[in-house]
């Protein structure tokens, strides 16, 4: 008898004592468990085998579920508690104060007071002026407030004070967080951005440190309760909206650092970019559809840095037409249009619509940085950053570090690689070209002795109202995007006016007074 | 004061869990009887401190005397039920015996920290309930021993298992978007669980005994009958838990990995089809890709069970500190949710680590059984176990798709509860009868040697 093999049983079979099917007995086998017999049958082997496979299996799945809880604990849980939804920490107010933000600079941003009968209020001494980057926290929760809600009500406190606090029933203070923001930076770009709806967004491309984030037309956050019904109004414009991180725009002619950046790595071989020409008749047509370059001006031969200088429209549709679309795609993808952003703030998804399907109206407009495309402010600097950083997009981040109440450190945010988006040599072509732009081109107000910029400006047309196509709907937003000390850059503006006209007229003014507090001896603008 | 007890208590939970956890892998590495039997008294200890000290937690937070009494009843309940099987089964094996115990106060501990936020939860009936389970289990070793024929019903299995599922289909009445339950004289049964048992019988006993090609597509039938009937009822998890324990039966019974390849190569078909034709698995998708793409409408629950587990973070809020009453059902399909938030990630990997001992313990006394249908039976029952753990764990954290499970032993809800524990009474019944088996079997080679010696 060869044991249990496949099937080899008489029906029935099974329903017998085991004992009197004497298995062991038969084959020999040493009948006490424990002491495993050398000659085991091959029979039973083969059956463990299975068992033992379904075991790792089912092991495997288990194991599976653990790892997918430390992973959810590292890599989500932190988006989980930022999530403006999340009302989970509104329990912990009965333990913990909520904790003091403060700028990089050591001002506070916010802070809670709390008075005789032990009322808390949350103060915003600024003001407007750090509005949609804090954040509010009554009648919901915005920007940092509602980001780190979990670690303004978690408290890293001593543990004498802790104790202390318990015995006494008392509260503990949360803790406290230190902001990459500047304090002058965020007033002077407040500043100078002035009545325009639109924002500013003032990075520093080695770390990905954002030091300022303005957004207009914004509110007051101590006086969130009285002025809301103005707020929500619907003639407002939207006060509440961060334009920076979920406004968005078409980015005109800021996109053409892209366009040119997809030209020139399809034409890398032998620097075949470089003998690019083309001559600007100020308006180009393809199948009934015409560009035409601002004001109808022709900017005769050029190549691609000219096109780029002069920001020639005719030029960059030229370039479209001939690049591989799918390619351009991805690269827009690498830059991430259509993709999640690095940050833990509330944003909006920045969209590129071209395909190879693409009609060629929507390849010209495109390649000029209209047709379908939105962009945020704060996505175009994160694009200027990766030129500027020579390729490499740093994980851009506003929260320098957490402390608890006695000024210990808790957590600290370190400088990361997002992703190489370029090579160094791309980006240096890049930066040369944006560098023209003020030399002898659209940016040439930001051209000083004091310190160098480089940058891209943008005049974005849209429809005021709706899709009419009648001309005098159409509006235009003013757009800067740049960087200065280009050598080795130090930081990043990226600038949007609604409705400001061309980016010289608005944008670049206003990237000015920022680039001048920045270097000025007392950080804020020499007006 | 007592915010700072509670605030501490959390440590010293996680603390006796991972050495409760940690011991019961340790326990395989020692060679003597006694040393084992120090860890598994170890480790009644350990669940008693917890036990202990939730209690305390919640009493100080409620001031509830009701909490002090269901404390003592529940003490007494767990005590009983180690006496019991210690004396009444000293065949048992007593790290299943630890672990079903430790699984039940977990569930106590929650659905009383529950019943104190929700008002739909009465703790004394989730207890009565867990008191009167265990006691049947109590019977169901004897029953295997002496009823024999418990072999042979295969038919009757599958025509019980059927018509059970087949009344739930056409008459139930409907909860949570699937037809599950039956209220005879105001006690609402859940029959699919019963069922579950039933089936892995029926299965075992067409598998146990197939021997062509042919058999195994009758098998197969019937399996798919029931897998039919529940995906009718649209109760997705229980369709998917008797599919899977099915595939695994099969594999087992036959050895041949094609079927379980070709098992899941077709389940995967199903579900595709299944995606294009109901709404219902589409939006369970959706759910699970996104949940905030519909957060006021059927993404809330998922998404509150995120908000919760990140809420727990590694040590948790403390118990009675979060708030998983925000989850929507969280008391039966997302108690392991509200598990992660109070007592905190590191003790809810010690919760899928004892689950995935108990597994590994009932394949390992599947393997060691000699009878063939006991051995697929066991291995059935204890893959029932294992894939509604995987689900209702993998859902409530967005791992895979939401199929509204329970968590075994632990949700509330007393068909759950009850089926359970007969599954974990019946493995162990197949134990103690194997170990009975190999007495005799020694008693009786004993006696040969003496004759021959005699001789």
């Amino acid at each position: 008898m060869k044991g249990r093999g496949k099937g080899n049983l008489p029906p029935g079979d099974f329903s017998e004592r085991q004992i009197e099917i004497p298995e062991f007995v038969t084959e020999r086998e040493q009948p006490v468990r424990r002491a495993k017999p050398p000659g085991k049958p091959a029979s039973k082997k083969q059956r463990n085998k299975v068992y033992g496979r379904v075991a790792y299996l089912f092991s495997a799945m288990f194991l599976a579920l653990a790892g997918y809880l430390v992973y959810f604990n590292i890599s989500l849980a932190e988006q989980m508690r930022a999530n403006p939804n999340n009302h989970k920490m509104e329990e912990q107010k009965q333990y913990v104060v909520r904790g003091s933000i403060y700028s990089a600079d050591g001002e506070i941003l916010a802070g809670t007071n709390i008075n005789e009968n032990g009322n808390e209020t949350r103060i915003y001494p600024f003001g407007n002026v750090f509005a949609h980057a804090v954040g509010y926290t009554t009648n919901g929760k915005a920007g940092v407030e509602a980001a780190y809600n979990t670690a303004l009500l978690t408290s890293n406190t001593s543990l004498v004070e802790q104790v202390e606090k318990g015995v006494k029933n008392e509260k503990v203070r949360g803790d406290s967080l230190i902001l990459t923001l500047d304090s002058r930076l965020q007033q002077t770009a407040c500043a100078a951005l002035g009545a325009y709806r639109g924002a500013v967004v003032v990075m520093e491309p080695s770390t990905g440190r954002i030091l300022a984030m303005v957004s207009k037309p914004d509110f007051d956050p101590n006086r969130m309760g009285e002025d809301w019904e103005y707020l929500i109004a619907e003639d407002a414009g939207s006060p509440l909206m961060n334009r920076a991180l979920q406004g968005l725009y078409p980015p005109g002619s800021t996109f053409k650092i892209l366009t040119a950046l997809a030209y020139i790595r399809q034409n890398a071989a032998g620097n075949a970019y470089e003998a690019y020409r083309y001559d600007c008749s100020g308006s180009i047509t393809n199948h009934d559809v015409t560009i035409q370059c601002f004001d109808g001006e022709a900017h005769g031969s050029e190549d691609l840095q000219t096109s780029f200088q002069h920001s020639c429209n005719t030029s960059f549709a030229n370039i479209g037409l001939g690049l591989d679309l799918n390619a351009f795609a991805d690269l827009c993808e690498d830059f991430l249009f259509n993709q999640d952003l690095p940050t833990l703030l509330p944003y909006s998804s920045s969209q590129f619509k071209l395909n190879s399907r693409s009609s060629y109206g929507d390849i010209m407009t495109t390649s000029i940085g209209q047709g379908d495309t939105l962009v945020t402010p704060f996505h175009m600097a994160l694009v200027t950053c990766a030129v500027a950083n020579d390729g490499v997009l740093m994980k851009p981040y506003i929260l320098e570090r957490i402390e608890n109440s006695q000024q210990t450190e808790v957590q600290e945010t370190k400088a990361t690689a997002y992703k190489r988006l370029m090579s160094v040599q791309e980006a240096e072509v890049l930066q040369s070209y944006m560098r023209s732009v003020v030399e002898g081109g659209t940016g040439s107000s930001l051209w000083n002795d004091w310190y160098t910029v480089a940058g891209k400006t943008g005049s974005a047309e849209y429809e005021v109202d709706g899709n009419t196509g009648l001309e005098e709907n159409f509006s235009t937003h003013s757009w800067f995007v740049g960087f200065s000390n280009v050598e080795d850059p130090d930081i990043v503006v990226s600038v949007i006016a609604e409705d400001g006209g061309t980016g010289s007229s608005a944008a670049v003014p206003i990237a000015k007074a920022v680039f001048d507090a920045y270097y000025s001896e007392n950080g804020y603008a020499v007006w | 004061m007592d915010s700072l007890i509670i605030q501490f208590s959390r440590y010293a939970i996680l603390f006796l869990m991972t050495i409760y956890t940690l011991q019961s892998y340790l326990v395989f590495g020692r060679r003597e009887d006694d040393d084992r039997e120090f860890i598994f008294l170890r480790q009644n200890l350990m669940m008693f401190m917890m036990h202990f000290i939730a209690f305390v937690i919640m009493f100080l937070e409620t001031r509830n005397r009701d909490i002090l009494f269901l404390y003592g009843a529940q003490f007494i309940y767990l005590a009983a039920t180690l006496v019991f099987y210690r004396n009444l089964y000293p065949r048992a094996s007593k790290l299943i015996v630890n672990h079903m115990c430790m699984l039940i106060s977990i569930g106590l501990v929650m659905v009383t920290r529950l019943s104190l936020s929700a008002d739909r939860i009465d703790a004394y009936r989730h207890f009565e309930i867990a008191a009167a389970a265990t006691a049947l289990a109590l019977i169901v070793p004897v029953i295997i021993r002496k009823v024999r024929v418990l072999t042979k019903w295969t038919w009757l299995y599958a025509a019980v298992g059927i018509g059970l599922l087949g009344l739930v289909a056409v008459g139930a009445s409907e909860t949570y978007g699937a037809k599950l339950a039956f209220t005879v004289a105001g006690i609402t049964v859940q029959p699919s669980e019963f069922v579950k048992i039933i089936f892995v019988f029926c299965i075992a006993g067409l598998l146990g005994r197939a021997k062509t090609f042919r058999d195994i597509v009758v098998a197969t039938a019937v399996a798919a009958v029931h897998v039919l009937i529940l995906v009718c009822s649209t109760d997705l998890g229980g369709a998917l838990i008797f599919f899977i324990t099915y595939l695994i039966m099969l594999y087992v019974a036959t050895r041949n990995i094609f079927y379980l390849a070709a098992g899941f190569g077709s389940g995967a078909l199903a579900a595709t089809a299944a995606y294009f034709l109901f709404s219902h698995v589409r939006v369970r998708v959706q759910i699970w890709q996104d949940p905030f793409a519909d957060y006021a409408g059927s993404g809330y629950q998922v998404a509150q069970s995120m908000f919760s587990m990140a809420a727990g973070g590694w040590f948790g809020t403390g118990l009675m500190q979060g708030t998983p009453e925000n989850i929507p059902i969280v008391e039966q399909d997302f108690m392991f949710s509200a598990i992660t938030e109070e007592l905190g990630g590191a003790y809810a990997i010690c919760l899928i680590l004892i689950c995935m001992s108990c597994y590994i313990m009932f394949v390992n006394i599947a393997m060691r059984l000699s009878n063939r249908f006991y051995r697929l039976v066991a291995l059935g029952l204890g893959t029932m176990y294992g894939v509604q753990v995987f689900l209702t764990v993998g859902g409530a954290m967005k791992f895979i798709p939401m199929t509204g499970v329970t968590l075994p032993l632990i949700s509330y809800g007393g068909s759950s509860m009850l089926s359970t524990v007969l599954m974990f009474a019946i493995i162990q019944g197949l134990y103690i009868l194997r170990e009975d088996e190999e007495e005799q079997i020694e008693r009786q080679r004993e006696r040969e040697l003496a004759a021959r010696r005699f001789f």
